[in-house]
């Protein structure tokens, strides 16, 4: 098993801490050992929301440093954009929902809002591997986090994170109607 | 599976992945903690969020929303003093407020026992600075425990809890940030489920509690004898001790050491995993007063030493003036750069302070290159949020000139694109002070503050009474949400929420303000000429520009079984481009397309409609086919 630094992100309200527990569990499940740290307060008012997941048995810090992350995974497509900048390790992967949340600073037409295309140039020059997603059978755009989790199962980057561990997490999480709906994205 | 808040007191121990904060809440049960106060304050709230999560009638101890720190240890202190073991914690800049009564605690005699858990801030993630409390702790005479891992926090709380009932001392444990919300597996111990009687056992004989002159240098003196004794308990503490991952071997005829505490530990083991050479690292998890002996047995098994540790040089001044003392030879080195004493030390920048010193065991790295990236996303107010329409129909009021003063809250973000509003800030409840002396001697511009609901209890009040008294020539508005949202939605006095539900307007009215407006914010018209028939009032007025937070609101909604989403439309026939929607208003549930369309995001809209009336042509309504 490979040690591993999961970088997570999104915009506050995204759902970000949710991804993030579920990401923690399922790992821990997998027989990794597990460090993690969230961001919470100020930034949650509509900031960068961030967690850090740092897997393996060589693990002390729960931070990961800048430009070490093995995986960074995206609510948004700004937010995976800055993340892979700042956060991604050369030849590193990036998942992401691709939802945009326009910033100040693009509504009012100071900085553009980059485009899927200025996106995948940003991975590609960094040497990294990009996978988008985007479903239009959401019916809350707060199960996004878990349309990426059923994706990630399926990719395999993680070994041992499977499809039962993962449901796993959910049902320790989440009750009733909320959960199923989710399961019904796997 | 069991819920959360019948785990945290479940009697039999038990291991989970948790988060430091949480810990914490475990380890008050297991302690035998009979009372616990705080006000919120990141990085801190979750400990009281795991301890509510206990039903009332099954938490075994009291707890206190207070009105402030200096309130929630006042309580505490009152609380141990009578025998029971008692707890306060809140943000670092909390001290600041609590201190008058804080500083005074290592002085006397906590009976029961008293734990201070501070949330300090390195890199003032959520703090409007990142002062260093362990100075606060040396001011005090109170003993220091500085986790590194959540693990440590749960472990170092029993300590503290365990050392301060023994010595009747009030021992901090200074918790940081990513400590605070750090997540990893604990196993924890179990619960004495023995019925705890309260019985109020105070007697001045067990003090003196009361430091008037004749008392204070006896008090004094005790208190220099009790950090001895502390100091022979971190002789021997296991949070005080030597890693020597790689050996102890000489790397070019010498051996090295770092000196450190709290996270940067980690930072550090990471950085010799990485080089893997014998490089010790002596980590003084128990800080305060650290163990003088150890430290000298290090120094003089080293050759040169670093010191390493977060923030302000508080250790190293005291190691280096004791090695000078004690004529060590070791050749201690510190951190020369300023930016080093700032922010979090990670293991990049640890390895980068390292790296200065010993260049040829941890290579100056060509500096880690973060690509040039420059859009930011700066925190806003929720959609529907009651602050947003509040700034919207203010600014309509303020003169060119005027001067606002911002206060601490969600509508600190009004200083922010595009509102800019609220130019200057101190502190919780500064902003009627701050606003008082901008008033002196000016008659030309005029002024306006903000404050926010549970500010106003916690430390607006005395800056009020003054401007009542010298009728200060200023509008304060006040910002009521009806929680203290920022934080996390804790109750407080006007929240209604905590006993009966205290009404500004009626303290404000028996103050004497002469000048009182309410209005819902949502009425922006309405609140535009109250604020303009504030500033013809000569003399002290107040604003109550009230909404309740729609988050708080929100999240209550989406839990009922028949909520159903609302949304707001632009009728794109209708639509001008005026842009006020997006660019004055700025709800960021507005989207500007390339084109300059101007379109709704509905993941964000919680269609409360506040911005209906900001548009000059009515182009937004509510969707249709919505109820
Ligand atoms: C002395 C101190 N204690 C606590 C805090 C943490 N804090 C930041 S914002 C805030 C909320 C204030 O609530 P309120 O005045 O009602 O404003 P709102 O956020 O609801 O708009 C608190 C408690 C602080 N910054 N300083």
């Amino acid at each position: 098993m490979k040690d591993m630094n999961i970088y997570m992100t999104g915009v506050g309200g995204q759902g970000i801490g949710q991804l993030a527990e579920v990401m923690i569990r399922t790992c821990n499940k997998a027989g990794y050992s597990v460090k993690g740290v969230d961001t919470h307060g100020l930034a949650q008012r509509g900031g960068t929301v961030v967690s850090h997941l740092r897997i393996g048995k060589k693990v002390h810090t729960p931070l990961v440093p800048p430009g070490q992350a093995d995986i960074v995974i995206a609510l948004e497509r700004l937010e995976a954009l800055r993340a892979v900048h700042t956060m991604m390790k050369d030849g590193g992967k990036v998942i992401y929902y691709d939802v945009q949340y326009q910033t100040v600073d693009n509504r009012l037409g100071d900085i553009k809002y980059p485009t899927i295309d200025e996106f995948e140039e940003a991975v590609k020059a960094k040497g990294g591997e990009v996978v988008r997603v985007f479903r239009d059978d959401i019916p809350d755009p707060r199960m996004q986090n878990t349309a990426l989790i059923s994706e990630i199962v399926k990719l395999g980057w993680i070994d041992g994170f499977s499809k039962e561990l993962a449901i796993e997490s959910l049902e320790e999480l989440m009750q009733g109607k909320g959960l199923e709906k989710n399961l019904e994205l796997f | 599976m069991k819920k959360f808040g019948e785990l945290i007191v479940q009697p039999d121990p038990w291991e989970g992945l948790i988060m430091g904060n949480h810990a914490l809440a475990r380890a008050m049960f297991e302690a035998g903690v009979n009372v616990v106060t705080t006000y919120p304050g990141s990085p801190t709230p979750e400990i009281a969020d795991a301890i509510l999560t206990v039903p009332v009638d099954k938490r075994p101890l009291h707890f206190e929303y207070a009105t402030n720190e200096k309130v929630a240890t006042e309580i505490a202190f009152g609380a141990s003093i009578n025998g029971h073991l008692s707890v306060v914690f809140f943000k670092s800049v909390g001290l600041n407020v609590a201190s008058d009564s804080a500083v005074q605690l290592g002085l006397m005699n906590m009976v029961g026992g008293l734990v201070i858990i501070l949330g300090d801030d390195p890199g003032a993630n959520s703090s409007q600075n990142e002062q260093d409390n362990r100075h606060f702790a040396r001011m005090s005479y109170i003993p220091t425990f500085e986790p590194a891992t959540p693990t440590e926090a749960y472990k170092a709380f029993l300590e503290a809890s365990k050392l301060s009932k023994k010595y009747q001392i009030p021992v901090i444990l200074r918790m940081t940030t990513h400590v605070c919300h750090a997540k990893e597996i604990i196993k924890f111990g179990k619960i004495d489920t023995t019925e705890y009687k309260y019985e109020p056992i105070f007697d001045a004989k067990n003090g003196p509690f009361l430091p008037i002159t004749k008392s204070v240098f006896p008090l004094k003196r005790k208190a220099f004898t009790r950090i001895s004794s502390m100091e022979e308990e971190a002789e021997t503490s296991n949070f005080n001790k030597v890693y020597s991952p790689f050996g102890s071997d000489k790397i070019n005829g010498k051996r090295l050491g770092v000196i450190t505490s709290s996270m940067p530990v980690l930072s550090l083991l990471e950085n010799l995993d990485e080089v893997e050479k014998p490089v010790d690292v002596l980590a003084l998890n128990f800080s305060y007063p650290w163990p003088k002996n150890k430290v000298k047995g290090f120094l003089e098994a080293h050759d040169e030493v670093i010191i390493i540790e977060e923030l302000d040089r508080i250790m190293e001044s005291e190691i280096k003036s004791f090695a000078y003392d004690k004529e060590i030879k070791c050749k201690i080195y510190s951190r020369t750069d300023s930016e080093d004493l700032m922010g979090e030390l990670g293991p990049d920048r640890t390895w980068k302070i390292l790296s200065e010193i010993w260049p040829e065991i941890f290579n100056p790295k060509v500096a880690q290159k973060a690509s040039e990236f420059n859009n930011p996303r700066i925190p806003q107010m929720c959609p529907g949020c009651g602050h947003r329409s509040a700034f919207h129909a203010i600014k309509q009021a303020l003169p060119k000139d005027a001067i606002t003063v911002g206060d601490i809250g969600c509508h600190s973000l009004g200083f922010f694109k595009p509102y800019n509003m609220g130019e200057m800030l101190l502190s919780m409840g500064h902003s009627s002070g701050t606003a008082a002396g901008l008033s002196i001697g000016n008659d030309k511009r005029k002024i306006l503050a903000f404050i926010g609901d549970s500010t106003f209890f916690h430390a607006g009040l005395p800056a009020i009474i003054n401007a009542v008294l010298y009728d200060h020539d200023f509008t304060l508005v006040i910002m009521e949400n009806g929680t203290t949202a920022m934080t996390g939605h804790q109750p407080h006095a006007g929240s209604g929420e905590i006993g009966e539900k205290i009404s500004i307007d009626k303290v404000l009215e028996s103050f004497g303000v002469k000048f009182i407006r309410r209005v819902d914010t949502y009425q922006q018209k309405k609140l535009t000429e109250y604020v303009k028939e504030s500033f013809d009032h000569k003399g002290f007025s107040v604003v109550i520009a009230s909404h309740p937070c729609m988050l708080k609101f929100m999240r209550g909604q989406r839990k009922k079984d028949n909520y159903v989403p609302k949304h707001v439309e632009i009728d794109q026939n209708t639509c001008e481009n005026h842009n006020v929607c997006v660019e004055d208003f700025a709800c960021p549930s507005f989207i500007k397309n390339d084109d300059g369309k101007i379109m709704v995001n509905e993941d964000l809209c919680i269609g409360d409609g506040s911005c209906k009336q900001t548009c000059p042509v009515t182009a937004i309504d509510f969707k249709k086919g919505e109820k």
